[in-house]
């Protein structure tokens, strides 16, 4: 009974953790830029709830609760090192805090966390697990898990991005609104980074990050509410829930992959496409197109020619187009080729595919050479880069796919 | 840098080299994957072994030779093959130990080779 009770009361711990953590590191930290100061005020916080809460029962304003223990806490810490620069900071803070009557709680501070987290001087493939982090309270062995590098190197690199948002003084401030447009970019670039799994209308994508998932699309949502008039941050929204609806139908049983054609769509999730294409619409009225309304819309197009029975590859190729201006990444060109092969003009793809430089080890690259060289009538050539694409994959499902010559169903001729 | 990826198979992946419903799969994962490796260029050295039962394991205690039947330690998961790379980087070597077959049936032990004195 006792120990059913203390479960219930680590989960409501946990759970105002996951909701707040973003929230008490942007107010704690807001005035300091002293990000790894407010984490360690936080974790006392943390600590004492999990103490306190099941002895005293949980608190009616849990946050408020944490804010004030952690503001406490870092008050504390202050005093024990008074000369240092960074406890000054903390008083400071403090002070004004209680003699600013303007105080609103929590407003946008998170947003103000996640445009420091993705500053220009913030190295760039640091931003993303920064934001997961210093908004998610995510611990860095599971970032790097999920960015595939070593616990060690994520934990440094973490550190130093936090030591060089309080010497560099990055501002913790809503930019200028000019501005806001390329600093929202460099936030939801982050936040796709987060999702990872770029393309997977494409039999072998690499779904290395996939783990992510739900917390890139959390963050997304929480931009939109933040933004609600930047249409990118829509896109973003549409673009990852209309993959996200496809989740179940993506895999088999016994874990294979199902490519796009194959999928059955009464396994999609209703729910997300519609918010899906509600974001889609709600942007679209902004008339301020860009890459990730774009890719949402390539999405939009996807589910609706599996559902239809209808072939859109036109259409698709034409937003492929779109897409490559917005950006030209390695992924999009190889996604564009494909899709070019798809409508039919099977040796231009080809030489566009080959084209793309310093794809030999994207898997990809090696999966879209497959389809795009069986579409070709080239069935030999097609198996080898099939090999190829299944060497360099990590997932068991797509690797049998690949050798089970999985990219030679679903031609429309 | 060079790295040595050692691979590393629990019962129920090594089982799949025998069982007629999956060598199939089995060893083309472990082909395409070592073809990939040598085609990328980062290979140095390395093979696939036979499976456990076939090592003899050899020792010397005070002058006496004890020869047996079998692998050096008898855990769960047990060495599968290994591959010398050479790549900038560690992550680079994770990203190929993520590749292997055996990661997702069993373990892929990631560990930089000493370089030979005076190298």
């Amino acid at each position: 009974m006792m120990d059913a009770a203390r479960r219930d009361t680590a989960a409501q711990a946990t759970l105002a953790a996951r909701e707040s953590y973003g929230k008490l590191i942007a107010i704690l930290a807001g005035r300091t830029r002293d990000v790894a100061g407010a984490e360690d005020a936080l974790a006392d916080a943390f600590a004492a709830a999990l103490a306190q809460w099941p002895r005293d029962g949980v608190p009616s304003n849990p946050v408020g609760w944490l804010l004030t223990v952690a503001r406490r806490s870092a008050g504390h810490a202050a005093a024990r090192r008074q000369t240092a620069d960074r406890s000054v900071a903390m008083v400071q803070m403090l002070e004004d805090e209680r003699n600013d009557p303007a105080w609103d709680g929590f407003g946008d501070h998170r947003l103000k966390l996640m445009f420091a987290c993705t500053h220009p001087a913030i190295a760039e493939d640091t931003q993303a697990p920064l934001m997961l982090q210093t908004v998610l309270g995510l611990d860095a062995a599971r970032i790097a898990a999920s960015f595939l590098v070593a616990p060690a190197s994520m934990g440094q690199r973490l550190v130093r991005a936090k030591r060089r948002i309080r010497d560099a003084g990055i501002a913790f401030a809503i930019p200028e609104a000019e501005d806001i447009p390329g600093r929202l970019s460099a936030v939801l670039s982050a936040i796709y980074a987060a999702y990872g799994a770029a393309w997977d209308d494409v039999a072998g994508a690499d779904p290395r990050l996939a783990g992510l998932a739900d917390e890139a699309i959390w963050l997304a949502r929480l931009t939109v509410q933040l933004a609600p008039d930047q249409p990118e941050a829509l896109g973003l929204v549409s673009l990852m829930l209309h993959c996200e609806a496809r989740r179940a139908a993506r895999r088999g049983p016994d874990g294979a992959f199902i490519p796009l054609r194959d999928q059955d769509p009464a396994l999609w999730s209703r729910e997300m496409m519609a918010e899906a294409e509600a974001a889609l619409r709600a942007a679209a009225h902004m008339a301020r197109p860009g890459r990730f309304q774009t890719e949402a819309a390539i999405q939009s197009l996807h589910a609706q020619s599996r559902m239809t029975g209808k072939r859109l590859n036109a259409p698709l190729l034409q937003l492929y187009n779109v897409l490559a201006r917005f950006a030209p990444t390695t992924g999009v060109l190889v996604a564009r080729a494909v899709a070019l092969a798809e409508e039919g003009e099977t040796d231009d793809a080809l030489s566009q595919l080959d084209g793309i430089t310093g794809a030999g080890t994207y898997q990809p690259w090696w999966a879209a050479r497959a389809r795009i060289l069986w579409l070709c009538g080239q069935e030999a050539a097609a198996r080898e880069a099939a090999s190829r694409a299944a060497g360099l994959s990590s997932d068991p499902g797509i690797r049998r796919f690949l050798l089970a010559e999985g990219y030679r169903d679903g031609s429309g001729r | 840098m060079q790295y040595m990826l050692q691979f590393r198979e629990n019962p129920e992946e090594q089982a799949k080299r025998t069982d007629p419903s999956q060598a199939g799969a089995y060893w083309g994962g472990w082909q395409a994957y070592i073809g990939a490796l040598s085609q990328s260029g980062v290979m140095t050295g390395g093979n696939v072994l036979r499976p456990p039962e076939t090592a003899t394991t050899l020792r010397v205690e005070n002058g006496m030779r004890h020869v047996v039947d079998g692998p050096f330690a008898d855990t769960k998961e047990q060495l599968a093959g290994f591959v010398i790379l050479d790549v900038p980087d560690l992550n680079a070597a994770l990203d190929w130990a993520a590749r292997a077959p055996c990661a997702t049936g069993g373990s892929v032990e990631v560990r930089p080779v000493l370089p030979p004195p005076g190298a």
